[in-house]
């Protein structure tokens, strides 16, 4: 007997087709990934089993929650069931709690709502709760606001929430998809002893096989609204029958191939020279004339990079990499220390003095959508660069330029009288980084590059970047909280914690064999997914849980 | 919050003194003379300096502000030119029709905004929506002048129920004094009711759509408790914004309502004081007015901590 | 490949028409615009009468064929009065709006731009002037340099300046931290160079919706300024000035009461329409109702 089941479920909004005959099925204490690419449903699948679709949305077929019709549930039975028996977990940690009310306020609410407690009672329960998901009432009394806890805090507050009432069913929406790995290890952790301790099922929802194969039984894998193929989580992505699985699994693993030899040493003096590089942050006002401690966002920093190399910075969200990358990109200022790029230091220079050094380095963004000015059109987006030649080409020249960068990257010349929101958001990275590589730059540095792409499109995008190191010798500096990233295209790596440097090597032997807490804690947390399906499938063979 | 209360009560200070200069300023600039004014035009030149000096007038500039301001200090804003009374004395006359009369306006402003915003935004798209919000697109565009004018039409000319205007004074009793004031403070009222109802309406619709909404329906609460419990408190940040900057326009849209229905405020001395160059209370009524302001934005500070934890652990 | 579906950006040209074409609110707003604007317009070739002639015996009629409107206490056709005044009305909204935008979004750019203390002087200008009273300081500036067209404009636009400024430095701030502008400075732009490029371009919806607001409360405004005799000056027809005049005559001749706040209503009606319809067609972003 399923908790959930799902049969022939249909879905439209507003006209549109969202969702094609979807089956599924969860038993109790167990977990179910549903996997897929952005646009392929998965939120809709589980806002429908909520009921807290947009209004505009229409569903056909069946859900069964625990023997309840859910599509014909009217709305108060609904609302006995949410947060009851049934809880969600959403995405986007910051922004999924209220403002303006304490956190126990917000836990204790729905206690009270469902089991019609007194205030003091939900308060206790909610304490218990509050500590069972690790904010222990020492540091995080029922009294503090949202705003005064981090990401992943705030994400143990919105599961507490959730499972205060020891749900039945836990759906949970990308729970860590906006936490760095090591925070994402920890509420996973937390959600598969949540899962058995109270023999709760389990409908988590990613884009990340790696961390589906980690924590599901099964696996449902699902694209443009329809299901692809579903089962044993070790069993389907490993034997990867359908064709949309393989791509997905083999993208996830892509490595691109660099047939550079890798004992050949790098020789000539360094491209880019990094000394003692520090930057502060004033502190908090505390009052009138008082301030906090400033805040040291990169602290000391030195390192250098020889030409054609490509070297990862890695490190969690918060330890000052990408005010690294600003400083290095010289728009923003060091509080000390010195950059120099081919011989020629940087700071302190005016922006005329600084046009030479910006012709040979560029910058690729992560978002693809907020990397371009909505209102030019793609040969002007391209051609901004060109702005650093002092002897500006003419229009046909410019033409010709951004035609031979678009073709760079494996875009077609007539793309440059298009507008960017005519574009996929991989096309868009090519976009962007055809402007990057306009003025022919030395050195790249690309924050985030791929984060924000779906697998299939990261792997072709990451085939593009090892493609142009070969054909134009480019120098890559990828900053990256995502260490597949670093391992599928960097010859060396340097892990930073706190704003300093605290590891640095060649890339297999750091994400082997690291040797210092910090690379260890971000190494032992990143999902993996060729361990994962191992031991998925020895436990599906002898048929013990895992 | 006790920094962030002290720095705003500086900023109020220092807007203060600003005000102060720029006031004195402008009125320093304007042609003609306050003593030939008092005396007419054929007045002997001896009286004439004489009453300059006595006036001050002689002085340097600096000195005269210093003096000035260093009066309002201790409530000394100097004496009338037309009236020979204290400014401050015609002030606290006319401000007991003024400040009423504003309240009045404002609570009746709030007391329909509010509900009809949070009635309009709970249903939103349907057909009630869709009227309420249409006549408030119409209340916005009405002047209160002509809307007063209107009413004076209906209610006095018409039905005779009220008199046209002017006021009966507080010694007359609060029911008569009352009722004079309910006309014009209805006429202030309505227009500024239809923004801040458009204000809440929208506040409470983009409140709707965030995040925390949806984990509130998540976790079982029905539509109406998110409604009243997580969205409104939320969406009174913006509406306080409003709300401050309206007592502005209230205080200043009395001048126009005062001088329609003949009311002796504070819009009324000056609106007359002005014409008649009295410029000692010109000087008087806008600093009080922008201190009035400046007090009524401390105050919608003050509001925003309430409403909103960020605030009252931030600077 | 499959992506995501086409994100709100810049609409194509095309398709914009066709959105303009669907949107009541823009539509209805356009058309009482335009009429306000061509009767304006109008009333410097022809109007049914000429107000400068006086007709005694014509005093006081009400609605008929020959006078659609009725006449004044001196015999002047009301709808050849209110055309003349749509002129003055919008004259002095539109040209105080200019002087807002002209002085304030340069000023709330730059500041943006800036940063520090520039920025910090300027928003400390803005609480200043949101000090003052500005129906009531309009009031003062007109009666004390004068009342006149002239100087209820300057009276007007003075107090657009901080709206436009705290609008356009919100704008610009909203688009600084974005990653075009980091490509953009990346590619070596100097700020003003940035500013010119991307940020006024993609502050424009913004500054276009306030424009209608700022020009449906100049209308207002400039309607109390005449009703209290501190607009144009006689024989100039000015809506206010004619609702002055309808006040002490309402028992015999309510109707003069009657169409010049009509006037008024339809007018700055049809201007937040516009900006309504505008705000919903040129930034999604910006749209309130999802």
């Amino acid at each position: 007997m399923s908790l959930l089941s799902i049969e022939n479920l249909s879905l439209d909004i507003g006209g549109t087709p969202i969702l094609k005959d979807i089956d599924l099925q969860i038993a109790p204490g167990e977990v179910l990934g549903l996997v897929g690419e952005s646009g392929s449903g998965k939120s809709m699948t589980a806002l429908t089993v909520m009921q807290l679709l947009p209004e505009a949305a229409r569903a056909r077929g069946r859900v069964t929650f625990d023997g309840i019709d859910i599509l014909a549930a009217p709305e108060d039975a609904m609302c006995r069931l949410r947060g009851d028996d049934l809880g969600m977990v959403f995405q986007e940690p910051m922004t999924a709690l209220n403002p303006v009310k304490p956190i126990g306020e917000q836990v204790a609410e729905g206690i009270r709502w469902h089991t019609g407690v007194s205030r003091a009672d939900a308060e206790a329960r909610a304490r218990a709760i509050l500590d069972r998901v690790g904010l222990p009432e020492a540091k995080f009394p029922l009294s503090r606001y949202p705003h005064e806890l981090s990401g992943g805090q705030r994400q143990r507050v919105v599961i507490a929430i959730a499972c205060a009432l020891k749900p039945k069913l836990l759906i949970a929406d990308e729970p860590t998809t906006a936490l760095d790995v090591v925070l994402q290890a920890q509420i996973l952790d937390l959600l598969r002893d949540l899962v058995g301790e109270n023999r709760m099922g389990l409908l988590l929802i990613s884009h990340d096989l790696a961390v589906v194969a980690e924590m599901a039984d099964r696996v449902t894998i699902l694209r443009h609204g329809a299901v692809m193929e579903s089962g044993p989580t070790g069993a389907v992505l490993s034997a990867r029958r359908h064709p949309y699985t393989r791509q997905l699994a083999e993208a996830s693993t892509h490595v691109p191939a660099r047939p550079r030899d890798p004992s050949a040493k790098p020789s000539g003096p360094p491209l880019l020279e990094v000394r003692d590089l520090t930057r502060d942050y004033p502190g908090r006002r505390t009052g009138l004339f008082q301030h906090e401690k400033p805040f040291r966002a990169v602290d000391g920093v030195s390192f250098s990079l020889p030409a054609g190399h490509t070297a990862a910075l890695v490190g969690r969200s918060g330890c000052g990499k990408s005010t690294l990358a600003r400083m290095i990109l010289a728009l923003d200022r060091p509080t000390a220390g010195s950059v120099s790029l081919m011989g020629e230091t940087l700071e302190g220079k005016s922006e005329a003095q600084l046009r030479g050094a910006r012709r040979n380095m560029q910058v690729v963004f992560q978002d693809p959508y907020g990397s371009f000015n909505p209102r030019h059109r793609v040969e002007r987006l391209v051609a901004e660069p060109l702005h650093l030649f002092d002897k500006r080409p003419d229009a046909g020249e410019r033409r010709e330029r951004v035609a031979q960068a678009l073709d760079d990257v494996g875009l077609a010349a007539a793309d440059m009288d298009k507008y960017p929101h005519e574009f996929s958001g991989g096309q868009r990275q090519r976009i962007s980084i055809a402007r990057a590589i306009i003025t022919r730059p030395k050195l790249i540095v690309a924050d985030e590059p791929v984060s924000a792409l779906d697998v299939s499109i990261r792997a072709q995008i990451l085939d593009l970047f090892a493609d142009l190191n070969q054909r134009l010798g480019l120098t890559y500096l990828f900053i990256t909280h995502d260490l597949t990233v670093a391992r599928a295209i960097t010859d060396e790596v340097m892990v930073m914690d706190e704003g300093r440097i605290v590891e640095r090597g060649p890339t297999s032997d750091v994400l082997r064999h690291p040797t210092t807490p910090a690379a260890q804690a971000l190494v032992g947390a990143a999902p993996d997914l060729e361990q994962a399906l191992a031991r998925r499938l020895s436990a599906e063979r002898s048929g013990s849980p895992l | 919050m006790i920094a962030y209360l002290i720095k705003r009560i500086a900023i109020g200070l220092v807007t203060l003194a600003v005000a102060s200069a720029v006031v004195f300023c402008v009125l320093e600039i304007v042609p003609g003379d306050p003593a030939l004014l008092m005396l007419g035009m054929n007045a002997e030149p001896e009286a004439l300096a004489a009453l300059r000096d006595e006036m001050g007038l002689n002085q340097p500039v600096l000195l005269r502000y210093v003096d000035w301001v260093s009066g309002m200090m201790v409530g000394d804003f100097g004496r009338s030119y037309t009236y020979s009374s204290p400014v401050i004395d015609l002030i606290a006359e006319r401000v007991l029709v003024s400040l009423p009369l504003a309240l009045m306006a404002l609570f009746l402003s709030t007391a329909i905004a509010l509900p009809v915003g949070i009635f309009s935004a709970a249903r939103r798209g349907k057909a009630a929506d869709t009227m309420v919000m249409g006549a408030a697109q119409v209340g916005v565009a009405i002047p209160n002048f002509w809307f007063a004018l209107l009413l004076i039409y209906l209610f006095a000319v018409w039905l005779r129920l009220v008199p046209a205007g002017g006021f009966p004074g507080w010694g007359a009793g609060v029911w008569p004094a009352v009722k004079a004031l309910i006309m014009p403070a209805v006429a202030l009222a309505l227009p500024q009711a239809a923004i801040l109802a458009r204000v809440t309406r929208s506040a409470m619709l983009e409140v709707l759509g965030e995040d925390y909404i949806r984990t509130a329906r998540a976790k079982g609460m029905p539509r109406r408790i998110v409604l009243w419990h997580h969205a409104l408190r939320n969406a009174l940040i913006p509406v306080l914004t409003i709300l401050g900057l309206q007592f502005a326009f209230l205080l200043a849209g009395t001048i126009i309502i005062e001088n329609v229905f003949y009311l002796p405020g504070l819009g009324r001395l000056v609106f007359q004081a002005i014409t008649q160059r009295d410029l000692i209370v010109v000087e008087g009524v806008m600093m009080l007015l922008v201190a009035t302001v400046v007090l009524v934005n401390i105050l919608v500070d003050i509001g925003y901590a309430i409403v909103d934890p960020r605030l009252r652990t931030r600077r | 490949m499959s992506m995501d579906p086409t994100i709100p950006g810049a609409p194509p040209e095309r398709g914009f028409l066709r959105l303009a074409l669907a949107n009541r609110s823009f539509l209805i707003g356009c058309a009482i615009t335009l009429a306000v604007a061509g009767l304006a317009l109008l009333s410097f070739f022809w109007t049914p009468y000429d107000i400068t002639h006086l007709t005694v015996a014509d005093r006081l009629k009400g609605l008929s064929t020959n006078h659609p409107l009725g006449t004044d206490h001196l015999g002047r056709d009301i709808l050849s009065m209110i055309m003349i005044g749509a002129r003055n009305s919008i004259a002095v909204a539109i040209v105080a709006v200019l002087i807002g935008m002209g002085i304030g979004v340069p000023l709330g750019a730059w500041a943006a731009a800036r940063g520090g203390l520039v920025d910090e002087v300027l928003m400390r200008f803005n609480d200043l002037v949101f000090a003052f009273p500005a129906l009531l300081s309009a009031i003062m500036i007109t009666a004390i340099f004068g009342p006149g067209a002239l100087n209820a404009i300057i009276a007007i636009g003075i107090f657009n300046v901080p709206v436009f400024a705290r609008v356009a430095r919100a704008g610009a701030l909203s688009i600084w931290p974005r990653e075009f502008i980091l490509a953009a400075r990346a590619a070596g732009k100097s700020r003003t160079l940035i500013t010119i490029e991307h940020i006024l371009p993609n502050i424009t919806a913004l500054l276009l919706v306030q424009g209608t607001i700022q020009f449906a409360l100049g209308i207002l405004a400039e309607a109390g300024l005449s009703y209290l005799g501190l607009g144009a000056q006689p024989p100039m027809p000015s809506w206010g000035r004619m609702l002055f005049e309808a006040q002490t005559r309402m028992i015999v001749a309510p109707h003069l009461a009657l169409f010049p706040g009509l006037a008024i209503v339809v007018t700055v009606l049809g201007l937040n329409l516009l900006g309504d319809g505008l705000r919903d067609l040129l930034d999604p972003r910006l749209r309130r109702e999802r």
